[in-house]
């Protein structure tokens, strides 16, 4: 059994987002950059399955350019096996999963992150699935195989359903499909470099979305205190300023 | 020169961070309060690779830099300098004093289960009458042909409990003053040795101090470290290598009360604005930033000499001089911007602060990296 994490590089969820050349890009200056959280979440539960015993090889794979090879070293570093780098700047949804699909056709599980950290897109994983005609199922928050099928548990609505479904199968998974993301060992780190790191052209693909603009959320306004007494002052607040009532 | 990381350094520099900030901070104030060894944090530190960082990977190590040493010990430091000082007496004494002095049997016998952290190791010098003054060792090792005889007591012994394998300081030729000291490797199991009771500290709570008792222990003659009468020259060359350990945890116990302090400055208000908007705290935050930048760099560089064989005796003993006098500088700023919350325990800083007050006293107080500074300024 091959499996396939799709790894997205992300700025750290700490950064202070900035934008540029009058808010159509991303200042990008000083970002530290790291594995999106959710997909460090299905490398977690990959190296869990393998370590279970059934599992060959763990690949992980980037679209993106040179400078996000320290965040698939990271992901060697934590034990996959083998990563790839789609070279190319990572577009739209559309345009990444036109380009993974080049590479991700041998794989018996794809593991996506429901999201990624920075645009929230929600598309890679399903759109993946598409192109491969592999299975797919979204939302799931435990994976384990259970001979040439996979037992997935999905969260739906007010609780959560257990499937038993085919491969190859692309899971998009979300929180609780690990416990925590690991830490890599020294070891790992050392190892980090010498296991492949296998570059790949991009196929002629288009976006099919273009940024236009980006804006920041509004700035939290003050606290506005009102007397205990003052009732009538907190109703005509609620309803002329926060238009709730 | 270059002051880039490279990617390892910067991955094992986050590995650290993650660790602290994820698993060490859950019980730090616990173990604080009642004194209690971070065993299981220990043995999670040996799995990643931090109990013998510098060790190459032969022997059981993770065959890293001091650099990466400095920049893990920095961000360990931040959290609980009590789990550093663990990792610092295995890495730089223990497993630095093995690997650079001992022979290949002693290495495949006892580096190898320390460099991994299956086991830990003490470095037992001090004396209830020879701390600072290591020439003068009272604790004995007879020569009795076959093995050596040891008689004595060792004081002030971080990790006397918790340690499997000690590496004692004695005399054997006393006419030879400090030149007939040894260094040996002893199984802290061996008969004859025995433990004070565990010492109730000011700071570094969870780390577990001892004074160590031998009465006629058996040392095997395979045990000593090096030739006859090396032993005061291994522990002042090991002392020397493991100040940038301690030097590193003074820097992150400094920079863990700036981050908490600055945090706090920007979160509290008082007259009407946050605290950091007074000048009289952004200004002490600002001094705060760069004395830690300044040991940072001490620490930096004397690691950097370390790394690349060149002497370090004077780089790492100014490293620990001003790392650890600005510690307590720093964390007593760092309290006082709390105000009175920084005097409670809740809020972390009162703890940084009596773990910095360790840092310039213990592994050659300040007065004596002063010594060997002035040494070296005073020069023909």
């Amino acid at each position: 059994m091959k499996i396939l994490v799709l790894i997205s590089n992300v700025p750290d969820t700490t950064t202070k987002v900035r934008f540029t050349g009058d808010n159509t890009s991303f200042d990008d200056a000083g970002v530290q950059w790291i594995i999106n959280p959710w997909d460090e979440l299905a490398l977690t539960r990959a190296m869990e399955l393998k370590e279970a015993g059934g599992v060959d090889k763990i690949t992980v794979a980037n679209v993106g350019e040179k400078t996000t090879e320290p965040t698939l070293r990271k992901a060697l570093a934590v034990g996959a096996d083998d990563a790839i780098r789609v070279d190319v700047p990572a577009r739209d949804a559309y345009f990444v999963a036109r380009q993974l699909a080049e590479v991700a056709k041998d794989y018996d599980l794809i593991l996506a992150g429901i999201e990624a950290s920075d645009y929230n897109g929600n598309a890679v994983g399903g759109m993946l699935a598409e192109m491969l005609d592999f299975n797919s199922v979204s939302a799931v928050s435990g994976i384990s195989i259970d001979g040439d099928k996979f037992t997935v548990n999905r969260e739906i609505d007010g609780g959560s359903q257990l499937l038993s479904i085919t491969g190859p199968l692309v899971a998009i998974v979300q929180k609780g499909i690990a416990k925590e993301p690991r830490i890599p060992a020294m070891r790992g780190i050392m190892m980090a470099r010498k296991k492949p790191l296998n570059v790949v052209a991009a196929v002629d693909a288009h976006e099919k979305t273009s940024y236009v603009n980006y804006e920041l959320p509004a700035p939290k306004a003050a606290c506005k205190m009102v007397d205990e007494e003052n009732a009538k002052e907190l109703i005509t607040l609620l309803h002329e300023e926060a238009k709730v009532l | 020169m270059d002051f880039e990381f490279s990617e390892e350094q910067l991955m094992i520099q986050q590995a650290a961070r993650d660790y602290a900030q994820r698993e060490l901070i859950q019980d730090v104030l616990e173990r604080d309060e009642k004194a209690v060894f971070p065993e299981k944090h220990i043995k999670n530190l040996a799995e990643l690779g931090f109990m013998g960082m510098m060790v190459d990977p032969e022997y059981g190590g993770s065959g890293m830099d001091t650099v990466s040493y400095v920049l893990a010990m920095e961000e360990i430091s931040k959290i609980d300098a009590a789990t550093s000082v663990i990792m610092s007496i295995n890495n730089s004494l223990v497993c630095f004093g093995l690997d650079k002095f001992g022979n290949d049997e002693q290495k495949k016998k006892y580096l190898t289960p320390l460099a991994s952290g299956e086991i830990i190791g003490a470095f037992l010098l001090s004396e209830p009458e020879a701390g600072s003054d290591a020439t003068h060792q009272h604790t004995t090792a007879e020569d009795k042909g076959d093995y050596y005889l040891l008689n004595g007591t060792k004081n002030w012994i971080s990790n006397a409990n918790s340690a499997s394998t000690y590496i004692v300081m004695a005399q054997t030729h006393p006419e030879k003053k400090h030149r007939g000291i040894n260094a040996f490797i002893i199984e802290k199991n061996t008969p004859g040795i025995s433990l004070g009771p565990h010492e109730d500290k000011m700071g570094m709570r969870s780390s577990d101090t001892h004074s160590v008792m031998f009465s006629d222990v058996k040392v095997p003659k395979e045990n000593r470290i090096g030739a006859d009468g090396f032993g005061f020259k291994f522990a002042m060359m090991v002392l020397e290598a493991g100040r940038i350990g301690i030097a590193s945890q003074a820097l992150g116990i400094a920079s863990g009360a700036l981050e908490r302090a600055t945090a706090y400055a920007k979160e509290r208000k008082a007259f009407g604005t946050e605290l950091a908007n007074h000048q009289a705290i952004a200004f002490k935050l600002a001094d705060m930033a760069v004395k830690i930048e300044n040991a940072r760099n001490l620490c930096l560089k004397a690691a950097w000499l370390k790394d690349n064989n060149k002497p370090i005796t004077v780089a790492s003993a100014m490293a620990k001089q001003y790392a650890a006098d600005m510690a307590m500088e720093v964390t007593t700023e760092a309290v006082q911007i709390h105000g009175g919350y920084g005097y409670v325990k809740e809020y972390h800083v009162e703890r940084l602060m009596r773990e910095a007050k360790l840092t310039q006293i213990y592994e050659g107080t300040s007065e004596i990296q002063k010594i060997v500074i002035s040494r070296d300024v005073l020069k023909d």
